[in-house]
């Protein structure tokens, strides 16, 4: 038996920014890690970041205990082609966002409501046909969240989401 | 730099004679026809001919533990690459330096299931430190440098590097020369100071100081074993050492206490669980060094000087970190120390050594001697006092022979005991003693072996007699794949599941169907002259050292226990142990 070290620490949700070399495979060797090592992951973004396209960003939501956490960004930190591994939630105050785009099949009064919930949520029509609409909404995962939920009761067809984007607060780069 | 025109494969050619490379291990095929060609015309770099692309890897693996240089594989697309997994996963796991040249099919053919194509960037993405796909031949010295940076650097580790043929072919002027300078792999060497000064203010209070040593002693190198030597005779603390750090610092000296861990000896193990200060230098808390990890040296103070960040605080969590190459740091601490004893003076051992004297007379490494049966410990001793004089090199194979090895053989000095630690791969020791023996020709080169582990490279007594490589083979034969059976003794009420090894060949027939030589001993009285003979013998030996049958390998932690929670020889009653069944 491996004998498995039961501590009772409390899990927590961690915002990780990683800047990558953008090479090929990059993002399969971040991923990788992830899986081979039975770490989660909540969500992943990534893209170029910068103008000449040589560095790319992974925003990782992972949740763990303090020591999982810690052994996650040890564990990225060794990759030989990561440049910065940042954990913006131990980090302090961060912006967070995700867009999601939700298409949404109603008539009559649950059109009505479905505008409504929208207009709440300060989301955009970015399509619409006689009976339906598809509605882009930025924010916090949890208002997105909410969002779906409540477009769940209008008719919601299907809804895509992005993932978590997020900087540190301040003028401060990672 | 640009010059003269070369194509992809002479440009790698050139790049490794510029790197220092003399010796390549490596198995030609269709996708590095280019290579092999751009080999034929020079002879600054030998190529030596494996039987089997994993032995090449291996073999390159004891080449380079035992010279501190990285050593360098050539394999085929497809099925090199893949056969080439697990010697790259060993060389992983026990960290050792080496740069794996695989063929790949043309680019235009990548991913359309092409004859012998394999994703071997995809494949070996979780068992190198990093890999390349080069598809611009104009980059591939640059890459070659790169890797070569990457596999020796920091923790080292092995690097593929996958060349699809047409690159091989292409033409280019570009030549990369000097020191690379990576992007985003710059490992730090130096110590964070002020862990440094908690460390020794820590050492120097300790009533019950241990040093525990690992293989990353080694991989520092020399320097590193010296300043280690130094540190620990000017404390005059205990130190143990794991599997991989063996020779580090010398067996003979009665501060070390012999190897910890599952199959450590009684004084290590019961010294690491009382202690009250920990110096880990260059180890990783690995499951078989720490047994039950709740119970692991619950008293101590734990100092962890390592390489790799992703090492510390890993398994168990310690109390000061020091990120930085063993070399750099002891030497650091050595300074801090010399300047702290001035200061406050040393504190005395003695009562601690009492202590240790006290476990140590239990003579853990006693066994029960035989008149006509060879025990296999007996063997190692014999092996041990017979070649002590010598330049002797020493490999394993996996499995209690490899225990054995580590507890009766005492290693004097650093690089000379290359052996399977991390991924524990049968097979390993035999072409590790290949490329051990082409990196020192005229040492003494054994291969301690069990009779089933020597036959998953088999093969190579093919590439040792082509070389002329004068490797001895000390086979412990007991008929059975020993530990498997040791721990069917124990955990499966001795239901000898698959490991009796049936229709073994005739191991002297075999040595002389290659042309090499062999002995078969079976009575301890002739143990002597066979050793002897061995060692007298010109050329490639085997020597079928039939052992008793039956003996275990003890001491033993049981998987699962408290690493202070021992079975020694004498108490070993054959009894099973609770929940055996479901331990690893």
């Amino acid at each position: 038996m491996y004998h498995t070290h039961k501590e009772i620490e409390i899990t927590a949700r961690h915002t990780l920014s990683i800047i990558v070399d953008n090479e090929a495979g990059v993002l399969a060797r971040v991923i990788g890690l992830f899986s081979g090592r039975g770490y989660n992951i909540e969500h992943l973004t990534v893209a170029p970041v910068d103008l000449k396209g040589t560095e790319s960003r992974i925003t990782v939501v992972t949740i763990g205990t303090p020591h999982v956490i810690e052994q996650i960004k040890a564990q990225l930190d060794r990759l030989v082609p990561v440049h910065r591994v940042g954990d913006l939630t131990e980090s302090g105050p961060h912006v967070e966002r995700e867009l999601a785009l939700i298409k949404v099949h109603c008539k009559n009064n649950k059109q009505q409501a479905a505008l409504r919930i929208a207009e709440a949520f300060r989301a955009k029509i970015v399509d619409s046909s006689h009976e339906s609409y598809i509605f882009e909404v930025t924010g916090k995962t949890d208002k997105i969240k909410a969002f779906i939920r409540l477009m769940e009761d209008t008719g919601l067809v299907e809804a895509v989401r992005t993932g978590v984007a997020a900087l540190t607060r301040g003028a401060q780069a990672l | 730099m640009s010059g003269t025109e070369y194509n992809g494969a002479e440009i790698i050619i050139n790049s490794l004679v510029d790197l220092g490379v003399e010796v390549i291990f490596g198995y030609p095929g269709g996708a590095v026809l280019p290579l092999y060609d751009a080999l034929f015309d020079q002879d600054k770099i030998r190529h030596i001919l494996v039987r089997h692309e994993q032995a090449a890897v291996h073999a390159a693996e004891g080449y380079a533990r035992s010279t501190g240089k990285p050593g360098v594989v050539l394999v085929t697309s497809g099925p090199g690459a893949t056969n080439a997994v697990t010697g790259l996963t060993d060389a992983m796991l026990d960290s050792i330096p080496v740069i794996c040249l695989t063929g790949q099919v043309p680019v235009h053919l990548i991913g359309s299931d092409a004859f012998q194509e394999a994703d071997t960037v995809g494949i070996t993405r979780h068992c190198t430190k990093h890999n390349y796909l080069v598809k611009d031949v104009d980059t591939i010295s640059q890459v070659i440098h790169e890797a070569f940076y990457v596999a020796t650097s920091g923790r080292p580790g092995p690097v593929v590097v996958d060349v699809p043929k047409d690159v091989q072919i292409f033409t280019s002027t570009e030549f990369h020369k000097g020191a690379v300078k990576h992007r985003s792999y710059r490992p730090e060497v130096k110590g964070d100071i002020k862990a440094i000064t908690e460390a020794v203010t820590l050492l120097v209070g300790a009533k019950k100081p241990i040093f525990y040593t690992g293989g990353g002693v080694i991989n520092s190198g020399p320097a590193a074993a010296q300043l280690l030597c130094e540190i620990v005779q000017l404390t005059g603390a205990p130190i143990t050492s794991t599997l991989m750090g063996l020779g580090a610092y010398p067996a003979s000296d009665k501060q070390f206490l012999g190897m910890l861990g599952m199959h450590g000896t009684y004084e290590a193990n019961h010294a690491m669980h009382d202690c009250d200060v920990m110096v880990c230098v260059g180890a990783r808390f690995d499951d078989r060094v720490t047994g039950r990890l709740d119970a692991f040296s619950p008293k101590s103070k734990k100092i962890h000087i390592d390489i790799d960040r992703s090492s510390i605080n890993k398994t168990v969590r310690v109390d000061v970190p020091i990120v930085g190459d063993v070399a750099h740091v002891l030497e650091d601490m050595l300074k801090l120390w010399k300047a702290a004893v001035l200061e406050q003076g040393k504190q005395s051992y003695d009562d601690w050594w009492a202590e240790i004297e006290q476990w140590r007379s239990r003579k853990c490494l006693n066994y029960s001697s035989s008149k006509d049966k060879i025990m296999p410990q007996y063997a190692l001793e014999r092996l041990q006092a017979l070649t002590k004089d010598k330049d002797v090199y020493f490999t394993t194979e996996v499995g209690q022979h490899q225990m054995w090895a580590a507890q009766y053989l005492k290693l004097e000095d650093p690089n000379r005991f290359m052996t399977s630690g991390g991924l524990g791969t049968m097979g390993y020791g035999f072409p590790a003693a290949i490329g051990t023996q082409i990196a020192h020709p005229d040492a003494l080169v054994i291969d301690v072996a069990g009779e089933a582990s020597i036959q998953m490279n088999i093969q190579e007594l093919g590439t040792a007699v082509q070389y002329g490589l004068p490797v001895k083979i000390f086979i412990l034969n007991n008929e059975y794949m020993g530990m498997v059976r040791q721990w069917q003794e124990m955990n499966h009420g001795a239901r000898y599941s698959q490991s009796y090894s049936e229709s073994l060949p005739d191991f002297i027939k075999l040595a002389k169907a290659y042309g090499a030589h062999g002995i078969v001993v079976d009575k301890p009285a002739d143990l002597d002259a066979a050793i002897k003979e061995m060692m007298a013998t010109d050329g490639l030996v085997i020597v079928d050292c039939r052992v008793e049958k039956l003996a275990n390998c003890y001491p033993m932690v049981p998987s699962g226990a408290a690493h202070n929670e021992m079975i020694l020889p004498d108490e070993a009653e054959l009894q099973e142990f609770e929940g055996g069944a479901a331990l690893v």
